[in-house]
């Protein structure tokens, strides 16, 4: 078996007196769409923001490529290919789509990889900033890449999330509820992006609470709750334990409360 | 119930429209259009010192620049980095002392002392402003508004540079002439460098990490350095309209850290237009002669000042510039709803 890309190893975190995790440990191989998912405040969002530097865990390491990379600076992690999305998104409000993704071309990583299909050492970044919004889903011949992003839609907002960590060449792109806020339809078009990422040799963590799309798309998925990994496994496996189902629905009895829902 | 039957409507006008794409250059009329007012800008600062009569008001001009470099570095800050600063005085003070040092202890001309001042001041005023980049909005300008105070305290306790008399006897620009073109000089190509920087692709990440750090930080941007970048153009601007007030008054002291610095080029930037570069400048050239005109009321000076200020804020909150911009593109017409 290959080397995990990403390894979480007894990674615990403590705001306060409270155990937002609870030595959770956990492997993501190249390739993977790793789903994790759970009830509010399970710790989902703070696996993302441990991972990517945005808080230092209490205790426990984190690995990329077999490098120790906990407690580094957000930018020094994003700069090696561990790129996130954020759950409420955060675009530049005054700057229109297209000059969105000027500035993570203009990143230190996209000007040492080339960037996304060779966009950062080229001249002009905006076109190539252009090219990935078409590819994210932006109509091209629209006016829509030259909305301030202020104006713009969820749905635009969300994929505009991705399309900052494309334009970095990531080698992991954490997605922290791309889903959530969004349509049936915008949702059902999201799901195959998602796929070309992975042909593309993205891998992939996905935090989600849309549980049918994350089946779709996953090949594993972890179920935290309260900071503590229930189980991991195969979509399949996961739909058919209890354990899960009684973290989601209470510990009365499920069947009963399976009739309501 | 409202029985308003009129509404105002703003619309683009044709000659702005043209004047957008290349067209532009096709005709004199567009092209005159797109040139004129920032010529008049620069043909009206440059003409000053032949239109303004008298000794006094001559001095005034440079002062009104020295301003001017102060609030077009405030503007930057706050507009385009999202750094509220009010070390208006620190720069200017440090850049002042380090002009006045460099001429009196070591007699190097003001040719150089001006350069070396803006930078040696910038990357000074850079190092103690870089523990605070961290901090944001007001924290922010509760530190930079110390700075200023500490350094007159620590000059005055222990007696250094001068200490209250202040270092004299430095010298001063060859001419007036001199002065006020350097000084003029400075603040065009300080205005039209930083309003190209800003729409650079490095500039955009100033915007960016105004709009949103986090972001940045996850683009792999080290946003620190970033801020610490912006810190140093616009200590540097300051710390030059320092050296040079050193030079026109032949002296730096503890004045130079006072709080007037800080705070009229936020009060210009208001009535100027904020986010606008040029506006602060206007305002400049509003705010002190008018408050050189206010000196033969005395202490009263201050009053019919703040009364100036709270109309334009109540009543022309988004700035001159901004009100002259738009009547320059748009017109407007009443229309039935």
């Amino acid at each position: 078996m290959t080397d995990p890309i990403l390894r979480m190893d007894n990674v615990s975190k403590m705001f306060g007196g409270v155990r937002a995790l609870k030595g959770v440990s956990l492997d993501v191989f190249p390739g993977d769409v790793l789903g994790i998912i759970g009830p509010n405040g399970s710790g989902k969002t703070t696996i993302v923001n441990s991972i990517t530097g945005f808080i230092k865990p209490t205790s426990g390491k984190i690995y990329f490529k077999n490098k120790n990379i906990t407690g580094k600076k957000p930018h020094k992690i994003a700069d090696m290919g561990v790129t996130r999305t954020f759950q409420i998104m955060r675009p530049y409000y005054s700057l229109p789509a297209y000059k969105n993704l000027v500035i993570p071309l203009f990143s230190p990583r996209a000007r040492r990889t080339g960037g996304w299909r060779g966009g950062g050492s080229l001249g002009n970044r905006q076109t190539v900033a252009i090219d990935i919004l078409e590819e994210i889903g932006f109509e091209r011949d629209s006016y829509i890449p030259f909305k301030t992003a202020s104006t713009l839609p969820t749905g635009y907002l969300k994929r505009l999330e991705l399309a900052r960590c494309l334009s970095l060449k990531p080698e992991i792109i954490i997605c922290d509820e791309v889903f959530s806020g969004l349509s049936m339809s915008e949702i059902a078009s999201m799901v195959p992006l998602i796929e070309r990422l992975q042909d593309d040799g993205i891998t992939i963590v996905m935090i989600e609470h849309r549980l049918r799309e994350l089946f779709q798309v996953a090949n594993r998925v972890m179920v935290l709750n309260f900071g503590e990994k229930l189980i991991e496994g195969t979509p399949s496996e996961v739909m058919a334990d209890e354990q899960v189902k009684e973290a989601y629905f209470g510990s009365e009895k499920v069947e009963e409360v399976m009739t309501y829902a | 119930m409202s029985t308003q039957k009129l509404r105002k409507e703003r619309i683009d006008r044709g000659i702005k429209v043209r004047s957008d794409g290349l067209y532009a250059l096709m005709s004199w009329r567009e092209l005159s259009y797109l040139t004129l007012p920032r010529f008049i800008l620069i043909a009206g600062l440059l003409a000053l010192p032949f239109l303004i009569p008298g000794m006094y008001w001559q001095r005034v001009i440079s002062i009104v620049c020295i301003y001017a470099i102060l609030a077009l570095s405030f503007d930057f800050l706050a507009h385009y980095v999202g750094l509220v600063s009010l070390g208006g005085a620190f720069f200017i003070g440090t850049g002042g002392y380090i002009a006045g040092i460099l001429n009196s202890y070591f007699s190097i001309p003001p040719v150089f002392t001006i350069p070396l001042a803006a930078i040696l001041g910038g990357a000074v005023c850079t190092l103690f402003i870089l523990p605070c980049l961290p901090l944001k909005g007001v924290y922010f300008a509760i530190i930079t508004l110390m700075y200023p105070l500490f350094m007159a305290r620590v000059i005055e306790a222990f007696d250094i540079f001068g200490g209250t008399d202040g270092i004299v006897g430095i010298d001063s620009f060859s001419s007036a002439f001199v002065e006020q073109y350097f000084v003029i000089g400075m603040l065009l190509i300080f205005l039209f460098g930083i309003r190209r920087l800003v729409t650079t692709d490095r500039g955009l990440i100033f915007t960016a990490i105004m709009d949103n750090d986090q972001a940045v930080k996850a683009s792999g941007i080290n946003i620190t350095q970033y801020k610490a970048l912006a810190v140093f153009i616009a200590s540097a601007m300051g710390c030059l309209g320092g050296a040079c007030l050193t030079h026109i008054y032949m002296w730096s002291g503890i004045s130079q850290f006072a709080l007037d610095f800080s705070i009229l080029p936020i009060a210009a930037t208001v009535i100027g237009g904020a986010g606008t570069l040029v506006g602060p400048i206007i305002g400049c050239l509003i705010l002190v002669p008018v408050s050189e005109f206010l000196r033969d009321f005395g202490t009263l000076r201050i009053v019919f000042y703040a009364s100036i200020l709270v109309g334009f804020i109540l009543f022309r909150s988004d700035g001159i510039m901004v009100f002259g911009q738009r009547k320059y593109e748009q017109f407007e017409r009443w229309t039935k709803i």
